[in-house]
């Protein structure tokens, strides 16, 4: 299956960060590549989301629906910035 | 408080088979037709000469190549499968080396498993899960060699648990003292997955 | 949802009443959350058709083996009712003050927001220039085609063509890029929606050509499961 991007999750970002996020800067922890959300490769994985660095593939976020509550694994991400 | 939520007037979602016996069907699965493709990352093609299959407990203690592994006897399943976005498809056939047949070539005395797939993806089983008769690697399916989107050239097969248990593109079974949760489950997936008592996710 | 327009055999415009609507920007989307009976749910995004100021409408394609596309495109009548979320987007929108000159790259549905973008450039007579490169497989498939009909607009027509036609008759490539884009020294902005192979392939391309890489935003469309 070919992936998509950040802007097939914007709701879903929406309401677990409270706000616009496919605009944030996303840097990758295993190769430092930056890239907004928007353009991150997304995996709608069936059991959770994927959202994976197109530099390097590593998964950047991971987000699971459990019991109508989003849960959000960031522990890819060095950084998440909003944009000035 | 969220809202009560908006009934749309005639959606069913997908079509249900109506002639399916419901004892077939775990609570909240609808039976489909379909064999939907989700994954969590790019398709992975291993080339059939690079391709392996180990069994390892930290360092490896058995592993077969394409060709031995297409040499052990392999037998046909037929199996109904639930996947945890609630979708199940019934009677589906394939054709692999039951899991009993790999464990069988090596000593060790491990309560847990965990699969190993290209792409990094794991998931976990208690070894009694997966033998017995009830886990297969499996490389065809419907007759036909297993495509690459749904976890060819071969993947696990575990009908009585949650589809997810059953990882595509599999590469080897590491042995576990202890259970230790796999990729989905580390996520807030079940550990177990029993589709009939409905383990979705931790804590269910 | 009040009202119906079929665009295509396979593809129809809803138009909406949402009490409260906020407003949206050119390029947005909403997600549609589909409930059964029974509780059963599903949700899918789509990208508004209408331009802001406008009522609010989304362009569904109807996916042979979908869930929700059959659904939205057969079973709805005006009258029913289903839930929104949104306005949702803040990287593939147009507004205005962003400027241009606009190159606008659509693969199938992608031309929906690329539409939304085109009608608000209209409304708001802004003087930026857009060019539109509209890839669809054939003459029917072409969604809102009497609107999208002009100098400003290039079709390719990758699977079948109608006879006598004169336009582009394949799948786009860099070298069809190079005939229809705007020169990089005009310092363009780009937009690519469509399938994600659509999308790669076309911004690769633009990156080919010298497109700045943070001047061209990307928008892939698929389906959420399939075969």
């Amino acid at each position: 299956m070919e992936a998509l991007d950040g802007n097939a999750i914007g709701g879903m970002l929406y309401q677990v960060f409270g706000g616009e996020m496919t605009m944030a800067q996303a840097v990758c922890r295993r190769c430092g590549a930056r890239a907004p959300l928007a353009e991150c490769a997304v995996y709608l994985g069936g059991p959770g989301v994927v959202v994976r660095c197109r530099a390097c593939h590593n998964i950047v976020m991971v987000l699971v629906e459990v019991r109508q509550m989003v849960c959000v694994d960031l522990s890819g991400l060095s950084k998440l910035e909003q944009p000035e | 408080m969220t809202p009560p939520a908006v009934v749309s007037r005639g959606f069913r979602g997908r079509r249900r088979d109506t002639d399916v016996d419901p004892a077939r069907v775990p609570p909240g699965q609808s039976v489909t037709s379909d064999f939907p493709v989700l994954s969590a990352g790019a398709t992975p093609h291993t080339p059939l000469d690079r391709w392996t299959f180990s069994i390892e407990n930290g360092g490896v203690l058995r592993t077969w190549t394409w060709e031995e592994f297409r040499a052990l006897p392999s037998e046909p399943v037929t199996a109904d499968i639930h996947c945890v976005t609630r979708w199940s498809k019934l009677d589906t056939s394939w054709e692999g080396v039951s899991v009993d047949t790999l464990l069988d070539e090596v000593d060790h005395d491990a309560a847990y498993v965990l699969a190993l797939c290209d792409g990094g993806y794991t998931t976990n089983l208690p070894l009694e899960d997966v033998t017995g008769g009830k886990a297969w690697v499996v490389y065809t399916y419907e007759g036909e060699p297993l495509d690459p989107e749904h976890g060819g050239p071969a993947r696990l097969l575990v009908p009585h648990l949650y589809l997810w248990k059953s990882a595509k593109w599999v590469r080897g079974l590491r042995l576990l003292d202890e259970d230790e949760p796999g990729f989905w489950e580390t996520h807030g997936y079940h550990m177990y997955g029993d589709p009939w008592q409905e383990q979705r996710y931790s804590g269910d | 949802m009040s009202a119906v327009v079929d665009e295509t055999p396979r593809v129809r415009t809803l138009e909406l009443e949402i009490p409260g609507w906020p407003g949206h920007v050119a390029g947005q989307h909403v997600d549609v959350r589909l409930t059964a009976e029974d509780g059963y749910r599903a949700e899918r995004p789509y990208s508004l058709a209408s331009a802001p100021g406008e009522a609010p409408a989304i362009t569904i394609q109807r996916l042979e083996d979908g869930e929700v596309s059959p659904y939205l495109t057969e079973d709805v009548r005006p009258g029913d009712r289903f839930e929104v979320r949104g306005p949702i987007g803040g990287y593939f929108v147009w507004r205005p003050n962003d400027g241009g000159p606009l190159f606008l790259a659509a693969g199938g549905s992608g031309v929906v927001p690329l539409r939304a973008i085109l009608r608000h450039r209209r409304n708001s007579m802004s003087e930026v220039r857009a060019r539109l490169l509209y890839s669809s497989r054939t003459l029917e498939d072409i969604i809102y085609r009497a609107e999208l009909d002009g100098d400003d607009v290039v079709h390719t027509l990758t699977r079948a063509q109608p006879s006598g036609w004169t336009g582009y008759a394949r799948r786009v490539d860099t070298g069809l890029l190079r005939e229809v884009a705007w020169p990089v020294e005009d310092g363009p902005l780009a937009f690519v929606c469509g399938p994600t192979s659509f999308v790669e392939t076309v911004a690769a391309g633009l990156i080919d050509l010298g497109y700045v890489p943070t001047r061209i935003k990307t928008e892939r469309f698929g389906a959420t499961g399939g075969r």
